[in-house]
């Protein structure tokens, strides 16, 4: 009898358990839905052609778009890749290669750390290496800080993918008579290729969402400049801006940015899923 | 014996072709260390160097970047000292600076956030890694990643224009009412303040535990579990098994939280309300240490004034280098004890 209570209660028990873990998971995705709801609510109504196409308008003024800061984000990613994409890859290929030795150890050691050193102090550490010689706020100082985010995931990401491949592509080119470099290069890495190409593509989108590194190495810039040793705008920066400042239409674009800066970041993410998933699984 | 010595030396061609087969054992005799560099294709050689220095691109980055905050914040190490992190007074003008209240304010909503976190994802990660279907587990696991992914900025335009208006208008005058005889619902409710940050960071920091620690519950051992359930077990108590199992990897994701929070910016500058109090009230505007350093770094005018918040800048870096490198040793030790099982 009291055994028989016993299980009950053990059962009732561990139906609660279940019942909570489930709310901790509605919990948990809720805030999803609410942002997005609230950045396609207030983004589609605010959002239209000229947002793309025109400059911004001095304050007060209604209308106007963010042509420039679409420009200069496109420009600022640029620039990082030119940084990120390199050095990530590489190592990448670096540590797939070489697992065990205490040097490619401690790199992918520090990768991860590197990973979680926040952005803000990426920007300081690029104000003081850029800025401070150059004399000058720059886009080139906006895009080393970019690209020195987009390291650590796109080492991590390369490092993966590499590794998902079977050993039997790479022993199948050695045995055909390659050196390691030709089988890694021509064999290994085109297998890989799909995973690390949308893994680069999450990187530019983490990276065209970041502002804090921007703040005070790129700046903002309020006219059309392609320059790279002058201050650029960014969508991010404008959006932060636009935020504080006490005008409706000024917000009303803020938010129409951060819907496109959704927009992309969603889209990278379900592309880098889709084709994450497929592979040799 | 013969057939066999005969197949050996096939095979060591097989592995080392070349002009150097059979001699082998003479090129790796001690001091003749060109043997191996001979036996490398140089294209090897190139592409192995090539790809080390990257690697070893990496490893200085992180180097020069303490390196350099370090020479840059020596005016204010030097002349402040330890009374930097102890002191509260933040005076632009009169040069005197203390970054207490901006520890202060990182550390109580980062922790506050995290206590917080924790449990929700904690159940999260259990849900995904135990109780749902696959279909669900993959659905939810996309959400939880696409949380991760939104920009940080985002998050503050909902904080300013969504969040922190809701918390003024419902509900911390609701908390006032009805909790406003304990201390952390004292003040004014104004909204902006550490209730909007801690809440705004709970949610940023919930995809990394919730996906770091559903990793880690799955990499403990079907036959842990399946060794509870024959004897008995409910399915509650077999994921108390798993729990115990997973006690140190979740710790471990529990720090990279953490440090993750301790960062974060821009979405914690936009509702914080930004002023360098220190109180445990959580109607109160604060101050983070990420927050001064957006809001003042590029208005910052004399030398000290910069190089006292590159000293904040310092001292983040190495909080969160430390909190992650411990994250990371905690987890990685963890997977690699369950991989060899």
């Amino acid at each position: 009898m009291k055994r028989q209570l016993n299980s009950k209660v053990r059962k009732i028990k561990s139906l609660i358990m279940t019942l909570l873990s489930i709310a901790c998971a509605l919990v948990v995705v809720i805030p999803l839905f609410i942002i997005l709801f609230y950045t396609l609510k207030q983004g589609v109504s605010s959002i239209n052609w000229s947002f793309f196409t025109q400059m911004p308008k001095p304050a007060g003024e209604t209308g106007g778009g963010m042509a420039n800061a679409l420009m200069g984000t496109g420009i600022l990613i640029g620039l990082g890749s030119l940084i990120g994409i390199p050095v990530g890859l590489f190592s990448g290929i670096y540590l797939s290669e070489e697992n065990s030795s205490l040097f490619s150890k401690s790199v992918r050691f520090l990768t991860e750390v590197l990973n979680g050193i926040p952005s803000i102090v990426v920007g300081v550490v690029a104000y003081i290496i850029m800025v401070i010689p150059m004399h000058r706020f720059s886009a080139l100082a906006g895009g080393f800080a970019l690209g020195i985010l987009m390291i650590p995931l796109i080492t991590r990401t390369t490092e993966e993918m590499l590794r998902l491949v079977p050993g039997t592509y790479r022993e199948a080119a050695l045995a055909l008579g390659a050196p390691k470099w030709k089988a890694t290069l021509y064999v290994v890495l085109p297998a890989a290729f799909k995973g690390i190409f949308t893994g680069i593509l999450l990187s530019i989108a983490r990276a065209a969402g970041e502002t804090a590194p921007l703040l005070f190495t790129a700046l903002g810039n309020r006219f059309w400049s392609t320059q790279l040793d002058q201050p650029i705008a960014s969508l991010t920066v404008f959006i932060y801006d636009y935020s504080k400042a006490p005008f409706e239409d000024w917000n009303r674009q803020a938010w129409a940015a951060a819907l496109v800066l959704i927009m992309l970041v969603t889209l990278i993410n379900v592309t880098f899923r889709i084709i994450t998933r497929k592979r040799f699984s | 014996m013969n057939v066999k010595n005969k197949d050996r030396e096939n095979f060591s061609s097989a592995v080392n072709p070349g002009p150097f087969r059979g001699k082998t054992a003479l090129l790796s005799l001690p001091g003749f260390s060109g043997a191996k560099l001979l036996r490398k294709n140089p294209g090897d050689l190139v592409f192995e160097s090539l790809t080390r220095f990257f690697a070893f691109l990496l490893l200085l980055l992180v180097i020069v970047m303490g390196y350099q905050m370090l020479m840059q914040s020596w005016p204010s190490i030097h002349k402040f000292g330890w009374k930097f992190i102890t002191s509260k007074t933040w005076d632009p003008v009169q040069e005197n600076f203390g970054a207490l209240p901006f520890i202060f304010g990182t550390l109580f909503s980062s922790l506050l956030a995290l206590i917080i976190s924790a449990v929700l994802s904690i159940g999260t990660a259990v849900f995904l890694s135990e109780f749902a279907p696959q279909w669900l587990e993959k659905i939810v696991s996309v959400m939880v990643e696409l949380l991760a992914a939104i920009p940080s900025i985002v998050y503050g335009l909902f904080g300013i224009f969504v969040l922190a208006p809701w918390l003024r208008e419902s509900v911390e005058p609701w908390l006032a009412d009805h909790f406003g005889y304990l201390p952390i619902f004292e003040g004014a409710p104004y909204g902006f303040g550490m209730l909007a940050a801690v809440m705004i960071l709970t949610i940023m920091i919930l995809p990394i535990i919730t996906s770091i620690s559903r990793d880690i519950m799955r990499s403990v051992p079907d036959a842990q579990r399946e060794a509870a359930y024959a004897l008995g077990a409910t399915k509650w108590e077999v994921v108390r098994i798993v729990l115990s199992g997973a006690k140190s990897g979740i710790l471990g994701a529990a720090l990279l939280g953490l440090g993750r929070a301790v960062g974060e910016t821009m979405a914690v500058t936009m509702v914080i309300g930004n002023t360098p109090q220190m109180s445990f009230s959580l109607f109160d505007p604060a101050y983070t240490m990420a927050s001064v350093l957006a809001n003042e770094f590029s208005e910052a005018t004399t030398q000290l004034y910069t190089s006292a918040l590159i000293e904040i800048a310092l001292i983040l870096f190495v909080m969160t280098f430390l909190l992650n490198a411990a994250a990371r040793l905690v987890v990685w030790s963890v997977t690699k004890k369950y991989s060899k099982v």
